[in-house]
């Protein structure tokens, strides 16, 4: 686990376009661990704190559009708890910009990549 | 119901410094609601301890708990195991949690998580507001249960000031309503606008003893 990107990615939308991504064979890092769940907004702030102790780079939470939320309103749910694990972490002088919020339709595979390397970026850049 | 909020995460980290083998402890009632202080809070803070330890390279090694009541020594008991095993508790729980803790587990130094703020109820999701000064001496009977004494910003009783803003705000704060604007429209709706006219002397605030102490009477 160390080291890995953890991505909790909603069944109804970023898992259908990780497949997608896989399908096409489009490249993104290898260290990413896929965590489906039934919404995004069944990650819980502990969920994300848990694996950055388990020795996670950074974790995605990763959720259907804005208003297209299959259980109505779990990606702006998902969202507020994600800016709330910003500010969690940066009270532990941890960078908070490694826990990000990602909204994204199931037919979305390129923005799936995308949103991967951006977060393998943000690692990079808070050199770990 | 009692309102908490927790401390700053450095305030925390100070107070447990000296220490590797740390109990977090949480009280599931006020502090719960409140988001301050219940099973779930005791989680994160537990988590964002050994987070912050690990980068320090110095290890802690962290025990969650949590009860019903942390006011009550019966239900501190539960827990009694889990203090013997650590150096030092946090509580998040109010005042009497931590002084329940404190008196009980005497060789073990407990120290607080949160700082018990009001008794108050909530007003939306996430957002907390004082009611209750526990004064001793209720007034509310006189004011259409609204108490001048916390939601007035000078604690008046006979109300209101000369500095009352158009729509019935605060001159204060601006964005908080006039406590007794409030009180007249409410007697207003009761019928009962003829209590506006009562001069009410100062308060007796002695009626509230220190420590304060109730004994039930005996059936």
């Amino acid at each position: 686990m160390n080291n890995c990107i953890v991505a909790f990615c909603c069944e109804h939308s970023a898992y259908p376009a990780a497949d997608l991504a896989g399908k096409l064979k489009l490249h993104y890092p290898e260290n990413l661990r896929i965590i489906r769940v039934p919404c995004a907004g069944r990650v819980d702030l502990i969920h994300i704190l848990k694996a950055f102790e388990k020795g996670a780079a950074a974790v995605m939470v990763m959720g259907c559009e804005g208003g297209a939320c299959h259980h109505m309103t779990g990606n702006t749910r998902a969202k507020e708890r994600v800016k709330y694990c910003n500010l969690l972490l940066r009270e532990i002088e941890a960078d908070g910009r490694l826990v990000a919020m990602f909204n994204l339709s199931p037919n979305a595979p390129h923005k799936f990549v995308g949103a991967v390397n951006e977060i393998t970026k943000r690692i990079k850049e808070s050199g770990r | 119901m009692i309102i908490a909020e927790r401390k700053p995460m450095d305030e925390i980290k100070r107070m447990l410094a000296p220490y590797k083998k740390v109990l977090v402890a949480g009280c599931g009632t006020c502090v719960t609601v409140c988001w301050a202080g219940g099973e779930k809070e005791v989680a994160i803070l537990a988590s964002q301890l050994r987070l912050a330890r690990s980068a320090e390279h110095n290890e802690i090694s962290i025990f969650e708990a949590s009860v019903e009541r942390q006011c009550e020594r019966e239900m501190v008991a539960e827990i009694k195991d889990k203090v013997t095993e650590v150096e030092a508790v946090i509580s998040l729980a109010c005042g009497a949690g931590v002084q329940t803790m404190s008196e009980m587990f005497e060789d073990k130094p407990v120290f607080p998580g949160v700082n018990t703020t009001f008794i108050g109820m909530p007003e939306k999701e996430g957002l907390w507001v004082e009611m209750c000064g526990a004064c001793g001496d209720c007034f509310l009977d006189r004011t259409g249960g609204i108490c001048p004494i916390v939601r007035c910003a000078k604690g008046l009783l006979n109300g209101p000031c000369g500095g009352t803003r158009k729509g019935g705000k605060c001159e204060i704060d601006p964005d908080k309503d006039c406590a007794w604007v409030l009180i007249y429209r409410r007697l207003e709706k009761q019928g009962r606008l003829d209590l506006m006219r009562n001069y009410y002397a100062p308060k007796n605030y002695r009626a509230v003893k220190r420590p304060g102490r109730i004994q039930a009477a005996k059936a």
